[in-house]
C-alpha cells in the first residue's frame, strides 16, 4: 500500500505551495480576463486589472460571482475556452430557477481524477481495491467523477449506480466490495435493506470503507456508520462548478484535504464579505488555479464552513475545511433564528432510541412559523408503554431546543414511514413556500 | 402456564394502519382474540392478544411494524356484580400496580375475559391465585 499518490505536491513546505498558488493565481487572472467577456466586464465594474494581482492576498481585489451568474449567462456564458475544447459536459438540476451547466477539458477531467486519486489513496484505497460507485451516473458528477478517480488509482470499479439495492447488495457480496461511494443517507438504506435480507455488512462482506458525500452529515452519523457496519467512514467534498467531487478525508479523519495547487479557498463573513479567521465559521470562497473549461474566481459556493491551515498530522500539508455545516441554500429560517438540517441531525444521531431517517417540516400556522421534526422509532426502543414514548418525544424536544433554541414539535412516526432517498435525502419541506 | 404474550404495535395515528395490521395477520393465519388501542396525539399503541403469538409477531415484523412483546395476565371474570372489584381490589391490597386492562367476550365458551398489564406480574399471579380467580393460560388463548 502506498502512502501517498503525489508525495511531492502533498507534503510541499508551505512556502512553496504559496509561491505556487501565487503563480497560478496571476496566470489565471489574466487567463479568464483574456479569454472571457464574463470576467472582464466583471473586473471593470470592481475596478481591477491583471496588473492589480500580484500577491496572493491580492485575491480580495478581486470580484466574487455565484451561481447566480452562472444561471444569468446559462448555458456556457462563462466558459473560456470554445465549445470544441469541451470534451464533456455536466449538469445540475437546479431545484429553483435554471440548471447549471459546467464543461471540462481532458486537462480538467485529468486533475479532477488527480484530485481524488490522492484523496483515495490517503484513505488506504489502492490496487486490489474494489470500489463500488454507488452515485448516480450520468447529469450528475458524483457517479463518473469517483468512477475516474478509482480507475486512476489502479481500483476495480464496480460501476452500480443508484438504486435496485437489492442487487447492489448482491453484487457486494459476490465481487467482494472493499469500499463503497454514495451519499450516506443512501449507504443506511443499503444497510437497512441487507439486514432484511439476512446479510451483516461486517459480517457477510468485505466492505472496509465508505466514500460519503453530496448531502451535509454529522460526526454523529459517522459514529452510526461506522459502529452499525464496522466501515470507516469518510467525507468528501466537492460540487458541480468545482468539477464534482474532489476533496476527502485523509484516514485520520480530521478534515477535508484541499489541494492547494488546484483551488485557493477563503471562508468570508456574508454580512461583512471579509475573510474570517482560522478557526471561525464562515462561508466557503473558491478561485480554480487548474481549471480551464470552466474556471472560477472567487465563486461563492454556498457552504459554510470552517478553515484550519494547521498541517494535518498525516505530513499533507495543505489546508482543510473542516465539516460541512450546510449551504446556505439549505438553511431555514424558523421564527427569525437560522436552523441547518446538520443541526438538527446532530442531535437526533445522540439519541439511540430514533432511527437514521428524519424530516423536517417548516410550515406556518397564523403568524408563527411551527417547525415539526418527524423521527422513527427504531423496534428496540419500543416498549408498548404509552407513557415512555411520551418521554422519549418530550426528550428529543428538548435536546432540540438546547442546540437550536426553537421549540421544535416532535412526531413519532412508524419505521419507513419517511421516504429513503437513493441519491442526496430530502430532508425539509417548506410549505411556507407553496 | 399463565403469564400470556401480548404484541404490541405502533401505530401512526392515520386512517388505515389498523386495517394494515389486521390484513397482516390475517394473511399470516393468526386470529386476533383481543384487541385495544391506546392513542396519545398523533400515534398509539396497538395491543392485541392472538392465537398464535410467534406467527403473529413475526408476520408483524417482517411487515416492517415497530413490534413488542409483553408479558400479560388473562383473567376470567366472574358473571356476578363485584366480580371486577373483587380482582382489583385483590391487587390493591397486595400492592400491585396495573397499567391497564382491558376486557373481552370469548367467542366459543361466552366468557368475559380481563387482560391485565402490571407492575409486578409474579406477585400478581400468586394473590389472585390464592384469592380463587382464575387465569386463562396460554394454552386456553390459543384454543378459545
Ligand atoms: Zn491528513
Amino acid at each position: 500500500m502506498i502512502e501517498y499518490w503525489n508525495p511531492r505536491i502533498e507534503r510541499m513546505p508551505i512556502e512553496d505551495l504559496h509561491k505556487m498558488q501565487e503563480e497560478r493565481l496571476r496566470y489565471f487572472v489574466r487567463y479568464v480576463y483574456n479569454h472571457s467577456s464574463f470576467y472582464r466586464q466583471r473586473f471593470r465594474e470592481a475596478g481591477v486589472e491583471p496588473d492589480d494581482i500580484k500577491k496572493l492576498s491580492d485575491v480580495t481585489k478581486l470580484p466574487f460571482t455565484s451561481k447566480r451568474d452562472l444561471r444569468d449567462t446559462y448555458p456556457t456564458g462563462m466558459f473560456c475556452l470554445p465549445e470544441n475544447w469541451v470534451v464533456r459536459y455536466h449538469v445540475s438540476s437546479g431545484t429553483t430557477g435554471k440548471p447549471t451547466v459546467v464543461g471540462y477539458t481532458q486537462g480538467d477531467v485529468d486533475t479532477w481524477s488527480e484530485s481524488l486519486a490522492r484523496g483515495l489513496t490517503s484513505i488506504g484505497l489502492g490496487r486490489g481495491d474494489i470500489i463500488q460507485v454507488s452515485y448516480g451516473y450520468g447529469l450528475f458528477t458524483g457517479g463518473l467523477g469517483l468512477h475516474y478517480g478509482s480507475e486512476r488509482i489502479g481500483a476495480t470499479v464496480l460501476p452500480t449506480g443508484t438504486g435496485n439495492t437489492e442487487r447492489q447488495i448482491e453484487l457486494m457480496q459476490d465481487l467482494g466490495s472493499t469500499a463503497i461511494a454514495c451519499t450516506p443517507s443512501y449507504f443506511l438504506y443499503i444497510n437497512e435493506v441487507a439486514q432484511k435480507m439476512g446479510v451483516s455488512i461486517r459480517d457477510d462482506t468485505r466492505l472496509k470503507a465508505g466514500i460519503f458525500g453530496a448531502e451535509p452529515w454529522s460526526e454523529e452519523t459517522r459514529r452510526r456508520i461506522e459502529d452499525s457496519t464496522g466501515i470507516k467512514a469518510y467525507d468528501i467534498y466537492g460540487t458541480s462548478e468545482m468539477s464534482g467531487p474532489l476533496f476527502t478525508e485523509c484516514h485520520l479523519q480530521n478534515g477535508i484535504h484541499i489541494w492547494a495547487d488546484m483551488f485557493l479557498i477563503e471562508v468570508i463573513d456574508p454580512k461583512t464579505m471579509e475573510q474570517v479567521d482560522d478557526g471561525e465559521r464562515g462561508e466557503l470562497v473558491v478561485t480554480s488555479l487548474d481549471k480551464w473549461a470552466f474556471p472560477l474566481i472567487r465563486y461563492r459556493i454556498g457552504d459554510i464552513t470552517i478553515l484550519n491551515n494547521e498541517p494535518c498530522e498525516c505530513g499533507r500539508t495543505h489546508p482543510r475545511i473542516m465539516r460541512i455545516l450546510g449551504r446556505t441554500d439549505d438553511m431555514i429560517i424558523v421564527r427569525g433564528i437560522n436552523v441547518f438540517p446538520s443541526q438538527v441531525e446532530s442531535v437526533l444521531m445522540r439519541i439511540p432510541e430514533i432511527g437514521n431517517n428524519y424530516q423536517i417540516i417548516v410550515d406556518r400556522k397564523g403568524p408563527l412559523d411551527v417547525m415539526t421534526v418527524k423521527v422513527e422509532v427504531t423496534e428496540s426502543a419500543f416498549s408498548d408503554k404509552i407513557a415512555d414514548l411520551m418521554s422519549l418525544s418530550n426528550e428529543v424536544s428538548r435536546q432540540l431546543k438546547s442546540v437550536l433554541n426553537i421549540t421544535a414539535k416532535v412526531e413519532l412516526v412508524e419505521p419507513g414511514a419517511i421516504p429513503r432517498s437513493e441519491g442526496k435525502a430530502r430532508r425539509v419541506i417548506d410549505k411556507r413556500k407553496v | 402456564m399463565e403469564v400470556i404474550k401480548q404484541i404490541s404495535v405502533f401505530a401512526e395515528n392515520k386512517p388505515g394502519r389498523m386495517a394494515r395490521v389486521a390484513r397482516t395477520l390475517a394473511d399470516a393465519g393468526v386470529n386476533i382474540r383481543a384487541l385495544t388501542i391506546a392513542e396519545a396525539g398523533d400515534f398509539g399503541v396497538i395491543r392485541m392478544v392472538v392465537d398464535d403469538t410467534e406467527r403473529g409477531y413475526k408476520a408483524l415484523h417482517d411487515g416492517g411494524f415497530t413490534v413488542s412483546e409483553t408479558d400479560v395476565l388473562a383473567v376470567e371474570l366472574k358473571d356476578v356484580p363485584g366480580g371486577l372489584y373483587e380482582i382489583a381490589n385483590t391487587l390493591g391490597m397486595n400492592n400491585v400496580n396495573v397499567d391497564y386492562a382491558y376486557a373481552f367476550v370469548t367467542a366459543k365458551f361466552k366468557r368475559a375475559m380481563l387482560i391485565l398489564r402490571v407492575d409486578d406480574i409474579q406477585r400478581a399471579t400468586e394473590v389472585l391465585n390464592e384469592a380463587g380467580v382464575r387465569l386463562a393460560t396460554r394454552e386456553e388463548i390459543q384454543q378459545i
